[in-house]
């Protein structure tokens, strides 16, 4: 077990600037509105990296252009870059993005979750564990893993 | 039967709630549904307890027992004995409940431990002499049933190198079959008397995730099929769910049912008017949105009516019969 942070030096982004959303004039109150990029980014950009005090957009873990959406398809794909080539840590982001959209969007969405190509040694087995649903609900069960993703993403519910 | 001619539909006959969470499997109570006696099954969940449903005369499903306060974690998969005397239940708590169903009562008499972690799947042989388990630490057991309900680990076969997400008998001969996120399927025979079990074949090596249904035969019976690698790729489906595909179930008829994460229920059937060499199979139908979220099992009942049972991420499970477009009974 290698002792310390993985990356000690992670290079910190200024956060993107925030767009307000301009107030449009809504004709049928129950119409909902389709859930488009900026929405499920908004939903995962404050998320805290597990090792440093920074959120995935500050450290652009994942930025706006990473999400892909299709609202008609209930459709949503987040690729996110960790910061090192071989981060341990990429599985426990890759949790803490699932969960969160899980608990943020309806529940007829489905989402996959990848690392950027290229981006990590065992690129293709942490795509597979992220998206293995029944590995994924034996992880949500172990209480340690489940304090470490809740506390990832207790900034991103302001 | 013949499903070339007419239009086929699979009617939802009943909308099952009370699970919880997510509801992982179900499974018919063997020789239920049939001769007068009510259709039974079991339904198990994320919400750790398994449920028993039974059909009572108006057709209607009720929920007759809930076994809980027994696996401390996600109940993923269960299976009953073959003569519907035992349920087993396997659970991420990494170990398996034997439960014993006497008249309505459920009681749990064993408790198989021995997995390091995770079981996903159980399985008992044709005599309901041998149970089988397997889980996330890359191994499948297999367990022997002893007099007073007491159960023997008689093998721990390793050889997959990778989580073992399903075992099943084969229904005719103590022949075991395991699938794992290796990529593989692996075929396990005992070897003579000597109580030891070994691999005869390992199927597979392309990507297990693939959206595909395969269907593999073993033609050539010609062989002593305990010496020799009998089974044989013949024939893949694809193109009909775009999303991973958690079950498939052969009804007594050959029919196909699959269900899948695009939240949909195929069904297939042999493909007759094919001049290929061997068997081909087509699409009879698809029902997309069978269900909100993900369908995760189906199984046929295998009773005098051609009834389907689905389990769902919704916390559902849903009833559905095979009937003609026209209504007219099958």
């Amino acid at each position: 077990m290698v002792s310390g942070l993985i990356n000690a030096n992670p290079v910190v982004y200024e956060k993107k600037e925030r767009r307000v959303r301009g107030a449009t004039a809504v004709l049928d109150e129950y119409a909902a509105e389709p859930i488009d990029q900026l929405e499920i980014f908004d939903h995962i950009r404050d998320i805290k990296d597990p090792e440093h005090p920074y959120s995935l957009e500050e450290l652009k873990v994942i930025t706006e252009d990473a999400v892909e959406v299709d609202d008609e398809r209930s459709y949503a794909r987040v690729t996110f870059t960790p910061t090192v080539e071989h981060c341990s840590m990429a599985t426990v982001i890759g949790l803490c993005l699932r969960v969160k959209l899980m608990r943020s969007l309806p529940s007829r969405y489905k989402v996959d979750i990848r690392v950027a190509p290229g981006t990590h040694a065992t690129e293709a087995a942490v795509n597979k564990q992220l998206n293995d649903k029944e590995r994924v609900a034996a992880a949500l069960e172990n209480p340690n893993l489940v304090d470490m993703v809740d506390e990832c993403l207790a900034p991103s519910y302001a | 039967m013949n499903f070339a001619d007419g239009e086929f539909e699979l009617k939802e006959i009943q909308k099952l709630e009370g699970h919880t969470d997510r509801v992982w499997s179900v499974a018919w109570k063997p020789a239920t549904g049939i001769n007068g006696v009510p259709a039974v099954f079991a339904s198990c969940s994320g919400d750790k307890t398994v449920r028993i449903w039974e059909q009572d005369s108006t057709g209607s499903f009720h929920c007759q027992a809930v076994l809980d306060e027994t696996h401390t974690r996600t109940v993923r998969s269960c299976a009953w004995s073959p003569t519907g005397k035992f349920l087993a239940t396997a659970s991420f708590d990494a170990t398996t409940a034997v439960w014993e169903n006497v008249g309505v009562d459920f009681e749990c008499v064993s408790t198989l431990e021995g997995h390091d972690n995770e079981v996903k799947s159980v399985s008992w042989n044709k005599e309901g002499s041998l149970l089988a388990t397997c889980g996330r630490d890359k191994s499948v057991w297999i367990w022997e049933v002893l007099p007073g309900n007491e159960f023997d680990c008689v093998s721990v076969l390793q050889g997959h190198t990778q989580d073992v997400k399903m075992v099943q008998w084969n229904p005719s001969m103590d022949a075991l079959f395991s699938c794992s996120y290796d990529n593989t399927i692996k075929v396990w025979v005992e070897d003579g008397d000597s109580d030891d079990w070994h691999c005869i074949q390992t199927l597979g090596e392309s990507n297990s995730d693939d959206l595909t249904i395969k269907i593999w035969s073993d033609i050539d019976k010609s062989q002593d099929w305990h010496k020799n690698a009998p089974w044989k790729h013949v024939c893949t489906l694809s193109g009909y769910h775009d999303r991973t595909i958690f079950s498939i179930h052969w009804s007594r008829e050959g029919i196909i049912a699959s269900g899948a994460a695009d939240n949909a229920i195929c069904l297939f059937v042999e493909n007759n008017d094919n001049e290929v060499d061997g068997p081909t199979y087509k699409l009879l139908l698809k029902k997309e949105k069978a269900h909100e979220m993900d369908v995760n099992c189906v199984q046929w009942n295998s009773g005098d009516r051609r009834l389907l049972a689905s389990a769902s991420d919704d916390g559902t499970v849903k009833i559905w019969e095979l009937v003609r477009l026209s209504g007219q009974k099958l």
